[in-house]
């Protein structure tokens, strides 16, 4: 039943970003583009998802658990640290250079287009590629702390 | 490349991602933020944690299709970026959004409605790393 679900709420997010623009790099750089070709449609999509967001998840804390899950996993980090700062910085300069986010790019590899896979592989070479590395310092740190 | 403004579409579409996000917690206690549902596909951190992730992802992916049988056609696709610039923004996103725990779906629309003061910091980071990128490219080196 959760399987479903998630399939199901993927679908949604999917369908809302085709529908959204979000899956179209050339759409999504214009937003950043204000000296050039601007389209502050992207400002539109922000909104919506966030208004309903924000009162769906003033909502849910009155359940005592999710319908399908056991608890509710909020985020429960709080520190703003060069981590958080230098990933996302990084993160936007990669976003600038292809046009992709992840949100934006997984829903596109739906329509079939190479150059939606070439980026989606080479992300996800990124994502494995910083978990090693971040395993392998806390193991170390793990290892010299005891 | 000129792109239609399109703010009906683009909130219609928005508040189709909010629906998502509040059902991924509401349904499956979880954060609708694709950099996590991707990375604990690619490496999950325990047995049970890949599952629906994957599911997820097939349902993302099947969005498209749900499109095209809405409206008749697929949406559009332009890709203004090179080959090489494909291979080097997605290596820089995968490590960007790794270290920084999230992307425009995780700090952007769940923290931001959280009122996280770290998906603030997060978010406007990365609007503004963007948006200098996009100056660069287009008009410093493009032009």
């Amino acid at each position: 039943m959760a399987i479903l679900a998630a399939y199901v709420i993927g679908l949604v997010f999917g369908l809302g970003i085709a529908i959204s623009g979000m899956a179209n790099p050339a759409k999504v750089l214009n937003f950043f583009d204000v000296a050039g070709s601007w389209d502050p449609s992207l400002a539109f999509v922000m909104g919506g998802a966030l208004v309903v967001t924000f009162l769906g998840y003033r909502v849910l804390p009155g359940l005592k658990a999710p319908l399908l899950a056991p608890r509710f996993g909020w985020p429960a980090a709080r520190e703003i640290d060069l981590r958080l700062v230098a990933g996302s910085a990084l993160f936007g300069i990669g976003w600038g250079i292809a046009g992709f986010c992840p949100g934006g790019a997984v829903p596109a590899l739906g329509t079939g287009r190479p150059e939606v896979l070439i980026f989606v592989a080479a992300m996800a070479a990124g994502i494995v590629l910083t978990r090693f590395v971040q395993g392998g310092l806390s193991a170390g740190r793990r290892a010299t702390s005891t | 490349m000129e792109t239609a403004f399109t703010p009906l579409a683009s909130l219609g579409g928005g508040v189709l991602i909010g629906l998502a996000t509040v059902l991924m917690m509401g349904l499956l206690g979880r954060i609708m933020g694709a950099t996590g549902i991707v990375s604990g596909a690619l490496i999950p951190s325990g047995s049970g944690e890949r599952g629906w992730r994957l599911a997820a992802i097939l349902g993302m992916i099947t969005g498209p299709l749900a499109y095209l049988v809405l409206t008749g056609e697929m949406p559009a696709v332009e890709v203004p970026a090179s080959t090489l610039m494909l291979v080097a923004g997605g290596l820089i996103v995968g490590v960007g959004v790794t270290l920084g725990s999230g992307c425009t779906s995780g700090h952007g629309v769940c923290g931001l409605a959280r009122l996280s003061p770290r998906s603030l910091a997060a978010t406007l980071i990365f609007m503004a790393t963007t948006a200098a990128t996009v100056y660069v490219v287009r008009h410093v080196v493009g032009s």
